[in-house]
């Protein structure tokens, strides 16, 4: 047989993948803002660069960079504080009419501050970089960095920032901070506070219970003296936001009161004091935030000092700076280094020194502080830039350029007399130049959604999908075998990259290998869209174009429809099996419907007799029902291993995700042990069954050894090592050192026995018994009608069924000299499921390392997996006619049902799809020291519990065109000796015609690649279609409250799973295809000995 | 035979209709405190009484299975005893699905049974009333080719609408997060009541074409 056909479907296959990585990435990148998380810190014994300190800092006792102006702050952050909601209102002209607003000039005595102290205090409307979500915000507002959605290097198991911040450096210098209002403080500082009053943020609803909460703590905590920095975050305006909208009275009514918190802090304030009222972000017409529209992006910050802080009356119009200006001017004002990863400018004018200073020694106090900022950003830039490259590196040489220069200029003004007003001035607008650009550069790489980016990401993913649809309607057998698919997208992928990169090179720009990609996706797919126009155009088969059922279409549409909604997504892990559950329901009710549930007898009406009969049901109609509950059971029994996303707070998780070792001794966890151990010896005893079913474990061939051997030994494995896991704490002194090691060897041995379990099985995957004494004169008159060894396709298509035959009749001229030799006779059998033998034989020896990186008890989830598996392929196999010389087919609702049951047996294995929820336990299975430096082997171990799922159900994947013929004995069988017993059964010596099972297949080679292409096209379009509604509702919904917590997590995730699914999916195939081989090679070896 | 066929039939959903709408109305002038929401449970009990009570009016008024032969008291009641248990039996089996579905095991088991029991009188009853506590009967109304008059036909559409409706009544459920009615099965109802309401709009269409 000639292989190539096999070999273009799986590079088929690989190219399809390959074309929705393309779009992934290509949307990834411009979805998916990412930075270096560096942690580095700054210290005050470290000054950021040579220089001499003109306020004699080093001097003082607990003054660092700079001497401190303030000793303590009272920090007000109002939540989504719009800069108009703080914006004083002028007096109008006499043509304008009034503007009367709710939310417009209720902060009065920001107003009244400005007027009668204008030296005092100062409002400014500050800069916000998307995205405006709190807690990026807050990140954004003590590291002075732009946090982006990935901070590559963080922690993704909680949320406490590891980089150098304000409250840091507060803490290490001793300051008290007391902190009340949002918890989200909590999770970002955790024990950062001296004091603190935590209220949740959760319910958006509730419009006052953390501002009541604080307002009860506010002032008696003023009052008592017992803080350096207090911070209070209210979070009334906002929730009023996303409640009524900022055109409401209750916005009056809430600023009128943010107005009375505010006026009485100012009365209270010492002279020692600085007030900050800051908003975070802004928000929109109607309320919400976290995208990057004006109003959004615009918050207010006023800053207020007893003391004369500024040496000019505020601007007509006040001025506009960036957010994170706030942090470098805090830490000097306070005397704190500025956080090593701060890239924002201070505000030069509030170190000036107050109204009565020099003017001469104001600017040289704003000069001071501006350079050591920029000496700070500038070893920020060197430490980021070394530790990666996603900086532009010709702006960064310029920019250090420009700094080297305004330094050196400060420097050499600093020792020349002083006066020299007009230099300094020059110096500043350098120093502020540099700063400006070295925060362009950053947002440049960090802080911006490329839309185009997504748009075409996108457009790749619909258009991998169209093809997935079309493609096997094509590569149908009678018409073409896929391989000219290949060729033409192959020189167009070609022509698209050469262009890519010849017009990059032209215009000088650096060549981007996701564009690059994504040009050589799009060019190779430009041949099939142009093909899809012209049979649209010719009005061919519009109706062929959607081949999906109407219900599972429905179906289909409601499950993708679902991930634009976040309470549906949050929901998942109980609505997929809901639609499992229904899709399985409607199968057995489309089976009755058809009338293949019941016997016809009971169908018939006297008046309609002869119309009904479809032909006999390949099943009792109680055994379809029988299935299909048991799914429904199964299904329900693993969703008691739920863990619930945080979003739901009614929500309990199940206890039972926990692992064995967190249960206090005692018989309870004896119990749970045993009935882990019992999953595992029941797993083990069911796919030994299963294979002694078919009788294919009756051959001496090396993987059915290991089935034999090496499977209970890797059980034993596990269960020693759970056993050790559990109760480690538990084990005598003495044995510590040999539990310890064990604990290490055990795993690794599993996993070692399992890849040896696979190379073996890849090595010889035909696992059929063949006697020696098979010689006998009937046989040879079977053959004599062909003759020499078997040259072309034609010969061998010939010469199988022939075999196939021959194999009949040794088996039945066995039977008829004894019976009692069961055993030597089952060859048939072996060959009829030798694909599916294979399948199983693999899918077990990937379970158990994938068990082992669980917790113990999800053992039982696995069981439940194999057996709603078993009973979904033969619910499927009990509606689909086997159709002899083929094409076959594996219809939607199959490959729809069995991509619904990886999803919810990801989420029955107790994950979710957000990082906080991940199995980070898995990392150290087989390595409980951890792993030094190496990162990629814990991302694997952590990968593959996390996708286990995935995993498991892609490589199954080809059972589903499989089973069918499996089931195809059983039927037959069923209806001749309905009474007997499986074991019985399987030797039912007086059937006249043997089925044929999976030779089947065999039999029309061409039908079989074709199915396997059209399988894996089908696969891949129902993943592909999800992955495209997450991206579509990842990138229509930016700017949704949730788009960080709940739809960028699901789009990554879903990525992922896309990509272990389809390598899967591929390994499946090329499993199948390598057994197809052996098979093959099998039987050449079988005609070479007849001959001989 | 047809065109009066028809005509009880509209008359008849009218009716299914009306006494939802005065199980809803109903109960308010006998009972404190009633609304759908909050006492929903008193709710379910007087819509499921309603509905099964004007089914056997109905059933009793038009018998439109004249193929009864035998009328002595014995089997009348050993017939309505059947029934009954044929009730029981798919409330029992619809609280099951149910729970295989995802309801909660334990709590809210008597909202769960409700709703079986009004799912029930939505689908079984009017099943029992035309056919029979007949089995086979039923199983052979809801496959291909089964039908056999107008009646039956009306009754498959009723009935698979009606668990299209349930089914579709679980969709809001994830949306009502942190509001009390997430734990009534309103929103199943809501559907239920809704699928015949939409099958009346079209049966007129639906029994031109069919005639």
């Amino acid at each position: 047989m000639n292989p190539s056909p096999k070999v273009s479907v799986l590079l088929f296959l690989a190219w399809v993948c390959l074309l929705f990585y393309a779009g992934i990435t290509l949307f990834t990148s411009g979805f998916l803002l990412t930075r270096l998380e560096l942690t580095n810190y700054s210290s005050c014994q470290e000054p950021p660069g040579p220089g001499f300190l003109p306020w004699g800092s080093s001097g003082k006792p607990g003054a660092c960079w700079m001497a401190s102006r303030f000793s303590r702050v009272v920090w007000i952050l109002i939540d989504a504080l719009r800069f108009d909601f703080a914006r004083p209102q002028r007096s109008h002209g006499p043509g304008e009419p009034p503007v009367s607003l709710p939310f417009l000039g209720k902060l009065g005595s920001l107003q009244r501050l400005l007027e009668t102290r204008p030296h005092h205090s100062r409002l400014y409307r500050s800069q916000v970089d998307p995205p405006t979500t709190t807690m990026q915000r807050l990140k954004a507002l003590t590291t002075g960095s732009l946090p982006t959605f990935i901070d590559a290097g963080s922690n993704f198991a909680s949320h406490a920032i590891l980089e150098d911040n304000l409250i840091k450096q507060l803490n290490s210098a001793g300051r008290r901070i007391v902190f009340m209002g949002d918890d989200t403080w909590r999770d970002l500082f955790p024990g950062a506070f001296s004091k603190a009053f935590f209220f949740s943020s959760f319910n958006v609803r509730d419009l006052h219970t953390v501002d009541s909460g604080i307002l009860e703590h506010l002032y008696p905590t003023v009052d008592s003296g017992e803080w350096d920095v207090l911070i209070a975050h209210f979070l009334g305006v906002d929730h009023c936001g996303h409640k009524h909208g900022p055109h409401h009275p209750e916005m009056a009514k809430k600023l009128s009161q943010m107005d009375q918190v505010i006026q009485g802090l100012v009365a209270r304030l010492e002279n020692d004091t600085l007030l900050v009222v800051a908003g975070d972000h802004g928000m929109t017409v109607n309320g919400d935030h976290g995208g990057d529209s004006e109003l959004e992006v615009s918050a207010a910050l006023f800053l207020y000092s007893p003391t004369p802080l500024f040496a000019r009356a505020p601007p007509e119009e006040p001025e506009v700076i960036p957010q994170i200006s706030l942090v470098p001017t805090l830490a000097l004002l306070l005397g704190l280094p500025i956080p090593f990863g701060n890239i924002g400018e201070v505000v030069a004018e509030v170190f000036s020194g107050g109204k009565d200073s020099q003017p001469d020694g104001s600017v040289l106090a704003q000069a001071s502080a501006l350079h050591l900022n920029a000496q700070q950003v500038s070893r920020f830039l060197h430490a980021y830039s070394a530790a990666t490259q996603d900086l532009q590196v010709t702006e960064l040489h310029r920019l250090q350029n420009l700094f080297s220069k305004a330094s050196a200029n400060y420097q050499r003004l600093l020792q020349s007399a002083p006066g020299a007003e007009a230099a300094l001035q020059t110096v500043i607008t350098e120093l502020q130049q540099f700063l400006r650009g070295a925060r362009a550069v950053c947002i440049e790489s960090w802080a911006r959604f490329s839309l185009v980016r997504m748009a075409g990401g996108a457009a790749i993913l619909a258009a991998a999908c169209f093809l997935c649809l079309l493609a096997p309607q094509w590569a149908a057998p009678p018409a073409s075998p896929p391989r000219p698919l290949l060729l033409p997208p192959a020189a167009w992928a070609l022509a698209g990259a050469t262009l890519c990169a010849g017009l990059s090179a032209a215009t000088g720009l650096k060549l981007d290998l996701v564009v690059l990609g994504a040009v050589a996706a799009a060019g190779s797919l430009l041949p099939f869209l142009w093909k899809a126009w012209g049979s649209w155009r010719s009005r061919k088969a519009l109706a062929t174009l959607l081949p999906i059922p109407g219900p599972v279409l429905l179906l289909l549409l409601l499950r993708l429809a679902t991930f634009f909604s976040d309470s549906f997504v949050v929901a998942e892990a109980r609505a997929t099996p809901f639609l499992l559950g229904s899709l399985v329901l409607l199968l057995v009710v489309q089976l009755h419907w058809e009338g293949q549930l019941l016997a016809p007898k009971l169908l018939t009406v006297p008046r309609l007799g002869s119309s009904t009969s479809t032909g006999p049901p390949r099943h009792s109609g109680a055994c379809a029902l029988r299935l299909g509950v048991g799914l429904l059971l199964c299904t329900r029994l693993a969703g008691l291993f739920h863990r619930c996303p945080e979003e739901t707070p009614a929500c309990h998780s199940s206890p039972w995700l926990s692992p064995l070792a967190s249960m206090v001794g005692g018989p309870a966890k004896n119990l749970w042990y045993g009935a882990c151990v019992g999953a595992l010896v029941a797993l083990l005893v069911a796919v030994r069954l299963w294979l002694r079913h078919y009788g294919n474990l009756r051959s001496p061939e090396p993987p059915v050894l290991f089935v034999r051997w090496g499977l209970p030994l890797m059980a034993l494995g596990t269960a020693a090592y759970w056993a050790l896991v559990s109760g480690a704490d538990e084990a005598p002194p003495r044995l510590r050192a040999l539990v310890a090691g064990a604990s290490v060897v055990l795993p690794r041995a599993v996993v070692g026995l399992a890849a040896a379990g696979l190379v073996l099985l890849l090595w010889k995957p035909v696992t059929v018994l063949v006697k020696a004494g098979t010689g006998t004169p009937r046989t040879r008159t079977v053959l004599t009608p062909f003759s020499g060894p078997p040259t072309s396709q034609a010969d061998l298509e010939y010469v199988v069924p022939q075999i196939y035959r021959h194999m009949q009749e040794e088996f039945r001229g066995r039977l008829e000299r004894t019976t009692a030799q069961g055993p030597l006779t089952v060859a048939a059998y072996q060959l009829g499921s030798v694909y599916s033998a294979a399948m199983v034989t693999v899918l077990t020896l990937l379970a158990f390392p994938l068990l082992l990186l669980h917790v113990e008890r999800i053992s039982l989830v696995f069981l439940l997996l194999f057996l709603q598996g078993f009973l979904l392929l033969h619910l499927l196999a009990a509606g689909v006619p086997i159709t002899t010389p083929g094409p076959f087919a594996v219809p939607w609702q199959a490959v729809s049902a069995w991509v619904l049951m990886a999803t919810q047996t990801f989420y029955s294995t107790g994950h979710q799809p957000v990082f906080p929820a991940i199995h980070w336990h898995a990392a150290f299975v087989g390595f409980p020291e951890g792993h030094g430096s190496a990162t990629w082997l814990p991302a694997v171990l952590v990968g593959a519990n996390t996708f286990a799922s995935h995993l498991l159900f892609a490589v199954g994947c080809p059972l589903l065109l499989l089973w069918p013929f499996l089931c195809e004995s059983q039927g037959l069988r069923k209806r001749r000796q309905p009474a007997g017993s499986e074991a019985e059964a399987r030797v039912g010596p007086e059937e006249e015609e043997e089925p044929l099972m999976e030779m089947r297949l065999r039999d029309a080679p061409h039908h079989f690649n074709a199915a396997l292409l059209q399988l894996g096209l089908k696969y891949l379009f129902v993943l592909g279609v999800q992955i495209l509604a997450c991206a579509l509702a990842a990138s229509i919904l930016r700017r949704h409250l949730m788009v960080w917590k709940v739809f960028a997590p699901k789009f990554i995730f879903e990525a992922i799973g896309f990509i272990v699914s389809s390598v899967g999916l591929l390994l499946g195939i090329a499993l199948v295809m390598r057994v197809d081989g052996a098979v093959s090679s099998w039987f050449k070896r079988l005609v070479l000995a007849q001959q001989r | 035979m047809k065109e009066t066929d028809v005509k009880t039939l509209l008359y008849a959903h009218f009716l299914c209709i009306f006494s939802v709408i005065l199980s809803v109305l109903l109960p308010s002038f006998f009972l404190e405190y009633f609304s759908i929401l909050d006492t929903h449970l008193t709710w379910l009990y007087s819509c499921s009484l309603f509905v099964t009570s004007i089914n056997l009016v109905l059933y009793l008024v038009s018998k439109p299975n004249t193929s009864s032969k035998t009328s002595s008291l014995s089997h009348k009641v050993t017939r309505f005893l059947k029934c009954y248990i044929y009730f029981l039996v798919s409330c029992f089996s619809f609280h099951v699905i149910f729970v295989l579905y995802g309801a909660p095991l334990v709590e809210l088991a008597l909202e769960t049974f409700l709703f079986a029991v009004i799912l029930s009188t939505f689908t079984t009853v009017p099943c029992l009333c035309l056919l029979g506590p007949i089995l086979k009967a039923q199983l052979r109304v809801f496959s291909k080719n089964g039908v056999t008059s107008i009646w039956e036909n009306s009754l498959q559409i009723t009935t698979i609408s009606s668990f299209v409706g349930a089914w579709l009544g679980a969709f809001p459920i994830p949306l009502g997060w942190e509001r009390p009615w997430r734990y009534t099965t309103f929103g199943y109802v809501a559907g239920l009541v809704i699928s015949p309401l939409w099958l009346d709009w079209n049966r007129k269409q639906f029994t031109n074409k069919n005639n």
